[in-house]
């Protein structure tokens, strides 16, 4: 059947901002389905608010709207398109329910427009709770039974029907918290009350518990014939009770015999069936009980989900892409399978290597989060590797999530051994079976150590219920490592020993290690002062092994992810590598050149380079030149096999980058587009010959080296805040004290503003010294003067080495202190002079010029009392690069490219910074809903996990729109909550008084009261928690606050404040906690009170570029 | 380490790795398999006599086997070939490991062979003759002397010596006679689920003896070797197809069916064996996948002027005939393993398909 021809214009809706549990998995699946859509002549238009996004580009839909994904906002711009269809499938749990949102308003209907993929029944099935129950059911099929309690006696009554142990889960408590498994009567009685007190509603949740039940995921598409096919199985080896985001998974499934996986295909056709899902794509997870095999249907995605992306990417079968086709009418034997061309897509992907699954966590960013993991995920990325068997697979995977790990243990890192070397054998005994019972992100080292201290396989696995075949499996790599380590000490490395550590997925640095373990233990022994030597060590004996292999020709070959298991030829070169006989790659005379991308994602670095990365190999295309892609990454549009000539899915090290670089021989290397990850390589690459193209790593080392960064500074005339470098405790106090506090400080290794802090007195900064940091000669601090309440400046530039292209100077909203990563920006700044513009200007150029810069690159500065202060210059892509070029639509990330290769700015006509007619604001989104606990105040260490943008006319419905796309929805009426230090009293009085004049209601903590009754606005005082009742938690609990604005300071109000904000996130009530940011606030909510007649503007972003002069 | 073992094809190709089952040496013809799961179910197919399989997912062994994923009474391959044999396994069904399953039944097997290169030879060659080894001297001459799949009537040999029931005869339930060529238990076990009394019967049994037990229809099992090589086939399906029994064919099956219509079979370059084969039923558009193992096929073109067969069913992945049927015969047969095992349950409709043609 061929596609539909009665309907033309299809809107999709994306995913908004990358959080916690929804990340670029749906750039990867929005961007495929706007392609999909677009090749078959339909006209697509997309609305997502997060510029950062491939799917955004003004070239994938014909009408983009970077706008909030709200219904109102998705109404009005089905108003103005007037779409046939709607796609909800491929925009995550946001579109769903945006989707479920328009569908009860009406709307759908009104302007009829048709859903494809899933309809509102299905959707509607598969998401509530007691349908899909129902559901189940009715096929026949199990689920968890469960029930909702009120009291205790209700609770007894329910657990009359259900079997312990049971899950009690408070109700819409924070992050799932209160959640507690019981196994017997009494536990279960007590743990009752306790959570109904903790849930605001006096509810819980009581759920029959599969803890511990072995957790499978099932792909499954369907099209519109009810042709069912399962794309990929994915075990979790982490059994059920750890969210799957949280587990590490392995494709295909490894432990179930195929009668066993047939009942699990089966349930899943059946399933997609009854829940109605016509065409596209479906998750379906499933608990088997490991000792009978029972079966119970955990919960179905009606939609493209995490695990599909991870699915497409593990087999080679692009679920997205096939989905959007299937939803307009084509049938899976129609389409053909792109990687073998002959064959259709419709048929199941058979693999022949095994593909594992990492999570990447970030709570060294959370301070005071509860870092076990559990049913709520809480991961910010992931890594994917590929071998030919699970323990290869498995320890590539270990070694691409980029916490300095190298594999499986055995790589140097001693943390964990020598924390427990000090403790006698009982005591380390408790600490390890703690570890191994209470889930956390390093739980899978703490197997490790268990493995060295000899525990046995069954022990761990009753302790974690890890199917005892992955232990096996890593206990056998502790087992050859131990040999090894023997083999070594005795004859030293050996052709035959490598090579077949190498094949069970051995990094040349555990290598280096096991090969010398006696003695690195020792040396690592000696202490702290030592540590530099250690590393040195370990990296010449890293070295002295790749010389070894090299010399022998122990080199992996590249082998193809064919979806077929060999058995057809295969047209796509999407390569992993391994320690087989053979390599598939094919030469081509033609140029290439090769792109690191960024790794798995963290705060601090995610989906703005893979856009970077991605735009890089597109730029390559239009040049003629073969792009080759290197990322392990499964969320990406970067690791879309059709992103780029070549893929390769390798951990971004040094020995895996080396490898793909000898073997494929390209003209030149790119570290630039894809973060730290690739910097941090660029050095050592180049040291081993490879070209980096672009900006040199000597130029690199000028602006990253503090000495030679400041005589840049010095001799270019611009101004840097004075610092200093302390190597002791005493010479940091001195230092602070000449500079005067406030200081800014932070370890000069980390990057990244990791344990970065703003110092106000000594006391303080003795404190950091003491608990924050790791001072000693080989670690020393950097004192910087803070600038307070300095404006901050963001600039994105391209510098080809004669001109320099400034894409935009950004305005942050946040004062300098506050990570530029979570602080709002705006475009273009609202309150610098022509004079100051100018000098930005200057410098920029001078300072592209002087570093030699060919590329891109990135300055923040801070203006104080009208000076213009250097802070930082980045020689390279930026997180905020995608924000101006969707800003401009100039695509700045591509010209770059073509810069580096040789290309002049003058070609593309680029010379003055553009100059633009609207106003266009980016905000970040943290993820603090999902870290009870952690305090939500900003500071210079990064907690975002993604951005928005909000885009119009003016500042303030800009500000609104892109507050409103972050989640928050600021008040256009009631009652705003005042609660401030003395300063921002006095700065906010404007505000204040504006809000009173607009008829809002304004009630104040005691001091806040005073001040602004004496000033003659008129503001209620309400009691401070520890004043009585209500206080200002119970008035935030009822309700009665539709804003806050909550400016701390120092400790002493810390506590009270402290509770306001998390209350705050705990009831959804929009807060802010900087003058600056409550001063943007209020303008935007009135700038849009003002306009309420008309409401927010929609428009896309194809028009707003039109304006651009 | 164990012993050191090659697989060596007859045209020179040499692949080393170790033994992990029975520590013999062994030759046959290489094929591989695509199948994820389901090892246990292949080692015991007897569709496998005289082949050495190699299975592309490369981590075998991991849920042991079982007692009740068997396909016939012992392992029928020749040989076991794996990337990795993971010793350790993990079920609750298990009673053992696969190597001692290997051992036990004396099937050589060898791992640690790239089985991936092995599979890309085997598509870019074909099927090739090929041995383990341990000593890996005169393997050429040894693997040259051993006959050609094609010509090899295997089927005959493997099929049972005297007539039997499988479970217990049922008289108040219809009777299927099931010639085996070397039958799947799975289809032996559907059809019981289907509901008919099942009496299997050795492949030179006479019609005329089956009729005399009362059989209202007639399965014609699955098989190894060359359809063509079995002498009496052709006569025996014109028997049956003179009697008008009722009559259901599956790989082998299906090939004799198409034989015995007056159509020919010939060789695959290197077969179909897994579980993901798309297969379109052209009466209703619909795909299934299905579990395939066979090396010979149907040549549609002998049979697609026969204005009396139609071709019912197709491969969606080289278009070659999956299924047939006599438009006025009660005689269908699919190329493909309906009864799966491995692979998905896809094409049971066919099972009922037969229960509706015997019911008439």
């Amino acid at each position: 059947m061929p596609k539909r021809t009665d309907i033309n214009k299809i809107l999709i809706i994306g995913s908004g901002p990358i959080i916690i549990g929804q990340a670029c998995e749906f750039d990867y699946s929005g961007s495929q389905a706007c392609k999909a859509l677009k090749e078959e002549g339909y006209a697509v238009v997309l609305v997502n608010s997060n510029p950062a996004t491939i799917m955004t580009d003004p070239e994938l839909a014909d009408r983009t709207y970077i706008e909030p994904i709200t219904p109102e906002i998705v109404e009005r711009i089905i108003e103005l398109e007037r779409p046939d269809a709607l796609l909800p499938t491929v925009g995550g749990q946001t579109a769903l329910n945006v989707t479920l949102a328009l569908s009860e308003r009406g709307v759908l209907e009104h302007y009829t427009v048709e859903l494809i993929g899933a309809d509102i029944h299905s959707i509607r099935k598969a998401e509530d709770r007691d349908l899909f129950k129902k559901a189940m059911q009715a096929i026949g099929l199990s689920v968890p039974q469960s029930g909702l309690a009120s009291s205790v006696d209700e609770a007894l009554a329910v657990l009359e029907k259900i079997n312990l142990p049971i899950i009690i889960r408070p109700a819409f408590t924070l992050g799932g918290a209160g959640g507690n498994i019981v196994y017997n009567r009494e536990d279960f009685i007590e743990l009752v009350a306790k959570g109904l007190d903790e849930s605001p509603i006096r509810q819980v949740l009581l759920e029959e518990s599969v803890v511990g039940w072995k957790e499978f995921e099932l792909e499954v598409m369907r099209d519109k014939k009810d042709n069912v096919v399962i794309i990929c199985s994915i075990e979790n080896m982490d059994p059920m009770g750890i969210h799957t985001g949280d587990s590490i998974t392995v494709a295909p499934q490894q432990t179930l015999t195929d009668a066993e996986y047939q009942i699990l295909r089966n349930m899943a056709i059946r399933i997609i069936r009854e829940i109605g899902v016509d065409t596209g794509g479906s998750n379906i997870q499933f608990a088997v009980n490991p000792s009978d095999g029972r079966v119970m249907v955990i919960e179905m995605n009606p939609r493209v989900s995490r695990s599909s992306a991870l699915a497409s990417k593990a087999t080679g079968f692009p679920i997205a892409k096939i989905a959007a086709k299937l939803a307009v009418g084509f049938t899976l034997d129609e389409i053909p399978n792109d990687i073998t061309k002959e064959t259709p897509a419709c048929f199941e992907p058979t693999i022949d290597y095994v593909v594992v699954k990492a999570p990447r966590w970030a709570f060294e960013k959370f301070e005071g989060a509860d870092s076990r993991l559990g049913t709520q995920m809480k991961s910010v990325g992931e890594a994917m590797a590929i071998g030919r068997t699970f323990k290869e697979a498995f320890q590539k995977a270990l070694r691409s999530l980029e916490i300095n790990r190298y594999g499986f243990g055995s790589d140097g890192v001693l943390k964990i051994m020598q924390m427990l070397k000090r403790l006698p054998d009982r005591h380390k005994r408790d600490i390890i079976e703690k570890e191994l019972f209470n889930t956390r992100e390093d739980r899978i080292f703490y197997i490790n150590v268990a493995f060295k201290m000899g525990w046995s396989v069954e022990r761990i696995a009753q302790l974690t219920n890890i199917d005892k075949w992955f232990l096996t499996q890593l206990s056998e790599i502790v087992e050859e490592g131990r040999i090894f380590s023997e083999d070594c000490r005795k004859g030293g490395l050996t052709a035959d020993n490598v090579r077949s550590m190498k094949r069970l997925g051995f990094s040349d640095r555990q290598l280096a290690y096991l090969s010398h373990r006696e003695e690195l233990n020792r040396l690592y022994d000696r202490g702290p002062e030592v540590q530099k030597e250690y590393a040195e060590a370990l990296k010449n004996l890293e070295d002295d092994v790749r010389r070894f292999r090299m010399e022998k020709g122990i080199i992996p070959g590249f082998r193809l992810v064919d979806t077929c298991g060999g058995e057809f030829e295969a047209y796509t070169p999407y390569y992993y590598s391994s320690y087989d006989d053979d390599d598939e790659t094919t030469a081509s005379d033609k140029k290439k050149i090769m792109i690191l991308g960024g790794g798995p994602n963290r705060i601090g670095q995610g989906i703005e380079f893979d856009y970077c990365c991605c735009h890089a190999s597109f730029a390559l295309r239009e040049e003629g030149i073969e792009s080759i892609m290197v990322n392990s990454n499964p969320e990406t549009v970067s690791t879309d096999y059709d992103t780029s000539d070549q893929l390769y899915f390798e951990p971004l090290t040094l020995e895996d980058v080396l490898h793909i670089y000898n073997r494929v021989k390209p003209d030149g290397v790119i570290v630039q587009f894809g973060g730290q990850t690739p910097l941090r390589l660029a050095r050592q690459l180049s040291e081993s010959g490879v070209t980096i193209i672009g900006t040199s790593p000597e130029s690199i080392d000028r602006a990253e080296d503090r000495e030679r960064f400041a005589e840049v500074v010095r001799k270019l005339g611009l101004l840097q805040p004075e610092n200093g470098i302390a190597f002791t405790p005493e010479e940091a106090i001195r230092i602070a004290g000449a500079i005067g506090y406030p200081v800014l400080v932070r370890p000069s290794y980390v990057l990244g503003g990791r344990a970065m802090a703003i110092i106000y007195d000594e006391t303080s900064l003795t404190d950091y010294i003491a608990t924050a940091v790791e001072l000693s000669p080989e670690h020393p601090i950097l004192v910087d003067d803070f600038l307070e309440d300095a404006i901050e400046i963001d600039v994105d530039a391209i510098c080809d080495g004669r001109d320099v292209y400034i894409g935009a100077i950004m305005e942050h909203v946040e004062e300098a202190g506050i990570h530029s990563g979570d602080s709002a920006c705006i475009i273009p700044p609202l309150s610098l002079s022509a004079e100051m513009n100018r000098q930005i200007v200057r410098a920029t150029e001078a300072l592209a010029l002087d570093l030699e810069v060919v590329g891109l690159l990135n300055i923040q500065f801070a203006i104080k009392d009208d000076r213009l202060y250097v802070i930082e210059v980045n020689p390279r892509a930026s997180r905020t690069v995608p924000f101006v070029s969707k800003t401009t639509g100039v695509p700045l990330a591509k010209i770059a490219l073509k810069v580096m290769l040789g290309r002049s700015l003058a070609e593309f006509g680029l010379k003055k910074m553009k100059e633009i007619p609207y106003v266009s604001v980016k905000e970040a989104v943290l993820p603090f809903n999902k870290f009870p606990g952690v305090d939500t105040l900003l500071s210079p260490e990064m907690k975002s996990t993604g951005e928005v943008m909000g885009i119009s006319g003016n500042f303030g419905e800009s500000y609104y729109k892109a507050t409103l796309a972050a989640g928050d929805s600021l008040p256009l009426e009631g009652t705003v909550l005042l609660s401030m230090n003395s300063r921002s009293r006095g700065e906010l009085r404007e505000e204040a008084r504006r809000l009173y004049d607009s008829g809002f209601r304004l009630i104040a903590t005691e001091g806040t009261a005073q001040y602004y009754n004496e000033h003659g606005i008129i503001c209620d005082q309400v009691h401070k928690v520890s004043e009585g009742r209500p206080n200002i938690i119970d008035l935030m609990k009822n309700g009665e606050i539709d804003m806050i604005i909550n400016t701390p300071t120092g400790k002493m109000s810390k506590d009270d404040s402290y509770a306001i904000r998390q209350a705050a996130v705990r009831y959804h009530i929009p807060y802010v906690t900087t003058a600056q940011a409550a001063k943007a606030a209020v303008h935007g909510l009135l700038a849009v009170k003002q306009n309420k007649g008309r409401g927010l503007s929609v428009r896309p972003i194809q028009e707003y570029h039109r304006e651009v002069r | 380490m164990t012993e050191k073992a090659y697989l060596i094809l007859e045209d020179g190709a040499t692949f080393e790795g170790s033994m992990f089952g029975y520590q013999g040496e062994t030759i046959g013809e290489v094929v591989f398999n695509t199948s994820m799961s389901g090892y246990q179910e292949v080692l015991t197919d007897p569709s496998y006599i005289g082949q050495i399989v190699a299975m592309t997912y490369p981590m075998i062994g991991n849920y042991g086997v079982n007692e009740e994923d068997v396909e016939s009474d012992r392992i029928q391959v020749a040989g076991f070939v794996v990337k990795e044999y993971s010793k350790s396994y993990s079920n609750y069904r298990a009673v053992d490991s696969l190597a001692n399953y290997l051992i036990t039944a004396r099937i050589p097997a060898i791992e640690g062979i790239d089985t991936r290169r092995l599979t890309l030879h085997i598509r870019d060659k074909g099927a090739l003759r090929g041995g383990i080894f341990t000593d890996p001297e005169n393997a050429l001459s040894r693997l040259l002397s051993h006959p050609r799949m094609e010509g090899l009537d295997l089927a005959t040999g493997v099929s049972c010596q005297e007539p039997h029931d499988f479970g217990a005869a049922d008289a108040t339930l219809p009777l299927v006679g099931v010639y085996d060529f070397g039958v799947k238990l799975n289809i032996l076990r559907l059809l019981a689920a289907s509901g008919f009394s099942v009496r299997v019967y050795p492949s030179q049994t006479p019609v005329e003896r089956v009729v005399r037990d009362g059989v209202r229809g007639i399965l014609l099992s699955n098989g190894p070797g060359d359809p063509n090589a079995i002498p009496y086939c052709k006569d025996l399906v014109r028997d049956i197809m003179k009697r008008e029994i009722p009559t259901f064919g599956i790989c082998l099956g299906h090939q004799l069916i198409g034989l015995g219509l007056g159509g020919t079979t010939y060789k695959l370059k290197f077969g179909h064996r897994g579980a993901n084969q798309p297969v379109i039923n052209l009466s209703n558009g619909r795909v299934e996948i299905s579990t395939q193992n066979h090396g010979f096929a149907v040549d549609f073109d002998s049979l697609k002027n026969d204005p009396d067969v139609e071709i019912t069913h197709i491969n969606l992945n080289d278009n070659t005939m999956e299924g047939l049927s006599h438009k006025k015969l009660p005689i269908f047969s699919v190329q493909y393993h309906p009864e799966a095992s491995p692979g998905p349950h896809d094409s049971r409709y066919l099972f009922e398909q037969f229960c509706g043609m015997v019911a008439g």
